[in-house]
């Protein structure tokens, strides 16, 4: 059974049409990635596979793991097993940092049927999860995002994906706005957290982070659709030409609708 | 307006009374006091909306209750283990105003503080009594310090001598009970912290029992030289209970106190918290937070006074509103003519969790020098959808993400509180309480939540301003 199932799926917001019939497969394992320009549909897709609630889905159908992801709530699409880095990770100053991903951590285990983990036993993990993005100690107490630069609070993300080990893990323009060290810090997260039963979405407007984390398949988003798929080279090929390029080919070829 | 006249005679009635039985009624200075206030409250009558200091407060149902001054009625161990600080070594309890020493607990006092009655006080010491009391409370401003002063009779008095530093927090605990008739009770406390001094004081006022009281406090701190005190007010009473309370701070040179309130109970609420720095130097932190739900008023009201140089204040309040509550802040700041170099912030921020709760913020700066610095502002929001939808992507369900929110907007006030069994003490309650407003909200219907998030996130309502005059 793969994994994620996306089948003709339409989105809108406030009766504006944004994603206009996406159909894609994946499969444990496999890492894909979706470029495109800005506006094309690109965030509205992971936010959607989230389950955030701003958006209305007007037709289409997304299964995963078999279950009706478009019934679940978002603290329901999480203890299944979907994590989300954000493009804008949000500043909640108040919650402590550890604290925060205890009880997220503890949330999906309870929803999962498993043992709570109390702060003896989460400290060594969120310890070593902190020296793999090369994260200060002193995360562990500050506020979630809270004063965090961009690239510390892109690095929290990865961080917080490493603990809370989903199976499919959407990643949103992670690598917007990081210099080449932050980068790599981010790739290597993402790299040690690929195996054979979790699965990848990276959303991104620049081929520079596929140089580090070498996607299975690239697909090409514009205007709310798929304009082409292709392998790893397709990304080396849009870097050269432009997304220009993908949107001329998508109308030269026949109309599908 | 001819109830209103039929209470002053009732008023009259218990004062005449009450000058026949008070602690200290043969003292001409104790008894010209509660005289005079006594005139100015019949001269002023209660307050209403239109006096500008009680524009967002309606008093009219303390006006038209017939109140009776209580009795002190029994309170059982078991009612009181409820409410007692399990912590706290030195603990006065008071019932309906009075203290009840059987509930008291002064075991170990450290050598240099002195806690007792204020009618104990007023009989055995009455000098040291007279040297403070009444003295920093201006009687003019307002009816409920007039009448407090009027009918002033036990409370706690508590005195920590020079260079003495109580580790310890001073817990007062203030009980109403229930009773057939409205009670009203004037708990007056005087707290004299002499130079270098340092310590904690806690005033909890919270009922057992359920009816109609009034409890309108008065608490006269005063702070000497370098000495360093914190104050914490709890109001944790039923909501059919009203409560007035005034703390008037006096600070000498360098003296560096805080005040922390914390309203969660109550049905109708004023909290007047008035500093004055009258030495160079002095620091002030008013913080507090406020937190109501149903059909609570809650008021906070603050009258801030630089009458030095070089003295710098902090006004932090928070407040959450949910159904029908009505929050008020008021901040009022007062630099005089002599007070150069004053350094005075004022911040209030809102949460406001239903369509229906109501904040009014208002800043009010008198400056009379021409170096100072006074900058305020104030912002109503609600909380945000972008910070709940990040914690239930994370797999926390909506409600538990709710209550971080709400907590982590509280704790803003409990991070300005200086760690120890105060803050701890406080910060339970807090939890506590927030639980059960959270788990009583009534979460939005399906159809109106794309509605409300248009507004979330967005501030309302803001207003930022700054003063700077070289």
């Amino acid at each position: 059974m793969s994994l994620l199932e996306i089948k003709n799926l339409n989105v809108s917001v406030n009766q504006h049409e944004i994603l206009k019939g996406i159909n894609l497969t994946l499969n444990p394992g496999e890492v894909h990635s979706i470029m495109g320009p800005n506006g094309s549909g690109k965030s509205t897709l992971a936010q959607v596979l989230s389950r955030r609630e701003t958006y209305q889905v007007t037709s289409g159908g997304v299964l995963f793991q078999g279950k009706d992801l478009l019934a679940m709530k978002p603290e329901e699409a999480a203890c299944e097993g979907i994590f989300m880095a954000f493009q804008y990770p949000v500043e909640i100053p108040g919650i402590g940092n550890a604290y925060f991903l205890r009880s997220a951590l503890n949330a999906i285990r309870r929803y999962r049927g498993g043992d709570e983990m109390d702060a003896m036993d989460f400290l060594p993990l969120f310890r070593e999860k902190l020296k793999l993005l090369e994260m200060d100690e002193n995360l562990l107490n500050r506020s979630v995002n809270e004063g965090f630069s961009g690239g510390e609070k892109k690095r929290n993300e990865i961080l917080q994906m490493a603990v809370l080990e989903p199976k499919l893990a959407i990643l949103d323009e992670t690598d917007s706005g990081l210099d080449i060290d932050a980068l790599r810090i981010v790739a290597r997260g993402v790299n040690a957290m690929r195996s054979p039963d979790r699965a990848m979405l990276i959303v991104t407007h620049y081929q520079r982070l596929l140089n580090h984390i070498v996607p299975d398949f690239v697909h090409v988003l514009v205007d709310g659709r798929i304009a082409r798929s292709g392998g790893p080279q397709l990304a080396v090929e849009l870097e050269e030409k432009g997304y220009g390029w993908a949107e001329a080919e998508r109308q030269t070829a026949p109309a599908s609708v | 307006m001819t109830t209103a006249i039929q209470n002053v005679e009732l008023y009259l009635e218990s004062f005449t009374e009450f000058q026949k039985r008070a602690p200290g009624r043969n003292l001409p200075w104790l008894r010209k006091l509660r005289e005079d206030a006594f005139a100015r409250f019949c001269d002023v009558g209660f307050p209403t909306p239109h006096d500008e200091d009680w524009r967002f407060t309606n008093v009219s149902a303390i006006a038209r209750t017939p109140f009776q001054l209580a009795q002190t009625i029994a309170v059982s161990s078991q009612d009181l283990e409820t409410y007692r600080n399990q912590t706290a070594t030195c603990q006065l309890v008071f019932v309906n105003g009075r203290l009840v020493p059987e509930l008291s607990s002064v075991g170990k006092l450290s050598a240099g503080l002195q806690m007792y009655g204020l009618a104990n006080e007023i009989n055995d010491n009455p000098r040291a009594i007279e040297a403070h009391l009444g003295r920093y409370l201006d009687i003019q401003r307002d009816a409920f310090c007039a009448l407090n002063t009027a009918f002033a009779e036990d409370g706690a008095y508590v005195h920590i001598c020079k260079d003495t530093i109580v580790e310890d927090p001073i817990y007062l605990l203030f009980i109403s009970t229930a009773s057939e008739v409205p009670l009203i009770t004037h708990p007056r406390n005087l707290i004299v912290a002499e130079k270098e001094s340092q310590a904690t004081i806690i005033e909890d006022y919270v009922s057992v029992g359920e009816s109609i009281a009034f409890c309108n406090t008065i608490t006269e701190l005063v702070v000497g030289d370098n000495a360093v005190i914190s104050h914490y007010m709890i109001e944790r009473e039923h909501q059919q209970a009203s409560n007035v309370s005034t703390l008037r701070i006096q600070q000498e040179r360098s003296a560096n106190v805080a005040s922390h309130s914390v309203l969660l109970g109550g049905g109708l609420v004023r909290n007047n918290v008035h500093p004055v720095l009258a030495g160079e130097g002095g620091e002030c932190l008013i913080n507090g937070l406020f937190i109501g739900n149903d059909h609570q008023h809650l008021d906070n009201y603050m009258l801030v006074e630089h009458a030095s140089p070089h003295c710098g204040s902090r006004q932090f309040y928070n407040g959450i509103l949910d159904d029908h509550a009505h929050g008020v802040f008021h901040g009022r700041i007062i630099v005089h003519k002599d007070a150069q170099k004053t350094d005075a912030k004022q911040t209030n921020r809102n949460l406001l969790l239903s369509d229906d709760a109501q904040i009014d913020t208002k800043p009010q700066l008198e400056i009379h020098a021409d170096d100072v610095k006074c900058t305020h502002g104030a912002t109503i929001g609600q909380i945000e959808e972008t910070a709940l939808f990040y914690l239930r992507s994370r797999g926390i369900d909506e409600l538990s993400a709710r209550k971080f929110l709400l907590f982590a907007f509280a704790s803003e006030c409990l991070d300005r509180m200086k760690p120890g069994p105060a803050r701890e003490h406080v910060e339970g309650l807090i939890q506590r309480h927030l639980q059960r407003v959270a788990n009583s909200a009534k979460s939005p219907a399906p159809g109106t939540m794309a509605k409300r998030s248009e507004g979330i996130g967005r501030r309302l309502d803001e207003d930022r301003g700054q003063t700077t005059a070289e």
